[in-house]
């Protein structure tokens, strides 16, 4: 039976990992490397460098880790923030990454999730998607959730995957940093509406929160960062929670 | 070394790395002919079936000798679906070396199908030695392969298809061993000890 993934993600800049985290024994606190071998010690089933610098010195670092991290470990790594082109996400692929994320790069040019799909295929390409409750609609958020963008997110994605989206990230910028839970109804919209696998992200604070988004959010993945920074054996206990609760996982 | 087919379906970074860590020399061949010394070929490949074009009739002869000089062949995703007869995805022939047609998964699931899923032993082989029935393996693809007599292990999204296939030296495997993780390197492992064996 496929698995419902848990996908652990790195804030990065300039080459280190930038949220708080407290586990002892890295060597070197917010090593990127370090702590994505913690997590997959821990069986976490893919990762996320999201990549938070915006200098040249920045993006040369951020491939630096790519090439690290992808060389000692071999499980899924997607890299999103700051892929503004097919230039970049070559960059990005050619380092290691196995998938790029888009989000104000495809809202401003549709056009590139296709480009990248037929270069790399569609696996290689997520369409992360900012969604933000606006009465009964959620509309869409460009530039970190700064700018609206004018476009509902259910329509964003169904024309994200029609135009060679292997995934969307959906992050909810109403429960983003809150620890309150993913936000469920929104990610019930998406996944409903596209065949392709939806990551619910923003808002995780509790195991069961994990839990409600794959059954009531039908996510076929759930994305976190400061859950498991926090704490050690975070992503072991969250599967053994998930299993016990009927929510197929992968365990080690 | 083996030789990793770049025939322009995906980026082979990752598959370079695994087999790095599996303890692999791996080459590209520019031409067909380099695949004359080489001791194991690995046809890899995402994307579309229409991709395997570039294998044309100079490279199936040189993999077909190859065969026949008992060198080890993997395919790996959309390098499993071509070593078959062929797929409903584009009007191209496979390979041909493995009796049977992919098909699409059927859209009662999530397709593509993407993440990790169960092997289920169908029978023992070497490309899975060391590999527990019931490990997980990370999978991306729309299009499988069927379950024949040359399937050692199966997985289901939907319906039952082939996951991985030994058939003497012609081995595929339908998810991503350079991205599963240490039971993935694994199997990595178990076919570089093959093309070495081969060797002696």
């Amino acid at each position: 039976m496929l698995s419902k993934r848990i996908i652990a993600c790195l804030d990065v800049r300039d080459g280190s990992v930038v949220k708080g985290i407290n586990f002892e024994g890295l060597r070197r606190a917010g090593d990127p490397a370090a702590l994505a071998e913690r997590y997959n010690a821990e069986g976490i089933d893919e990762l996320v460098i999201l990549d938070v610098t915006a200098t040249i010195e920045g993006r040369r670092a951020l491939e630096a880790t790519i090439r690290e991290v992808s060389s000692r470990l071999f499980i899924p790594l997607a890299v999103g923030g700051g892929i503004r082109s097919e230039a970049d996400a070559a960059a990005a692929i050619d380092a290691g990454a196995d998938k790029v994320s888009l989000n104000s790069a495809a809202l401003a040019d549709p056009s590139l999730v296709t480009t990248l799909a037929t270069r790399y295929g569609s696996q290689a390409v997520v369409v992360a998607i900012d969604a933000k409750q606006n009465g009964e609609r959620f509309d869409v958020y460009a530039r970190s959730g700064k700018v609206a963008a004018d476009r509902d997110a259910v329509e964003w994605a169904v024309e994200a995957e029609s135009r060679g989206a292997g995934e969307i990230l959906l992050t909810s910028i109403d429960r983003d940093g809150t620890r309150a839970g993913f936000d469920c109804p929104l990610t019930a919209a998406v996944s409903s509406a596209v065949s392709i696998p939806v990551i619910a992200s923003g808002g995780a604070g509790t195991f069961e929160h994990f839990y409600d988004v794959f059954t009531g959010g039908r996510a076929d993945a759930a994305l976190a960062a400061s859950i498991f920074h926090y704490s050690e054996h975070a992503v072991s206990d969250l599967k053994a929670f998930l299993a016990r609760s009927g929510v197929p996982v992968r365990q080690q | 070394m083996i030789a990793l087919i770049d025939y322009r379906a995906g980026n082979l970074t990752s598959v370079r790395k695994g087999f790095a860590a599996a303890g692999a020399q791996v080459f590209t061949p520019a031409a067909a002919s380099e695949l004359r010394d080489c001791a194991g070929i690995v046809v890899p490949g995402v994307g579309h079936f229409g991709a395997t074009g570039y294998l044309d009739d100079g490279w199936r002869r040189e993999i077909k000798d190859a065969i026949g000089r008992g060198t080890p062949v993997l395919g790996i995703c959309l390098g499993l679906q071509w070593l078959f007869d062929g797929s409903e995805e584009a009007p191209l022939p496979g390979y041909g070396a493995l009796s049977g047609w992919c098909t699409r998964l059927p859209s009662s699931v999530k397709v593509p199908h993407v993440g990790w899923n169960t092997l289920e032993a169908t029978r023992p082989s070497r490309l899975l030695e060391g590999v527990a029935d019931g490990t997980q393996m990370y999978f991306t693809h729309s299009f499988a392969a069927p379950v024949t007599a040359d399937c050692v292990a199966a997985t289901t999204h939907g319906a039952r298809f082939a996951a991985a296939v030994e058939r003497g030296t012609i081995w595929g495997v339908q998810f991503h061993p350079e991205k599963s993780a240490a039971a993935g390197i694994r199997i990595l492992t178990n076919f570089t000890r093959a093309c070495a064996d081969g060797r002696k």
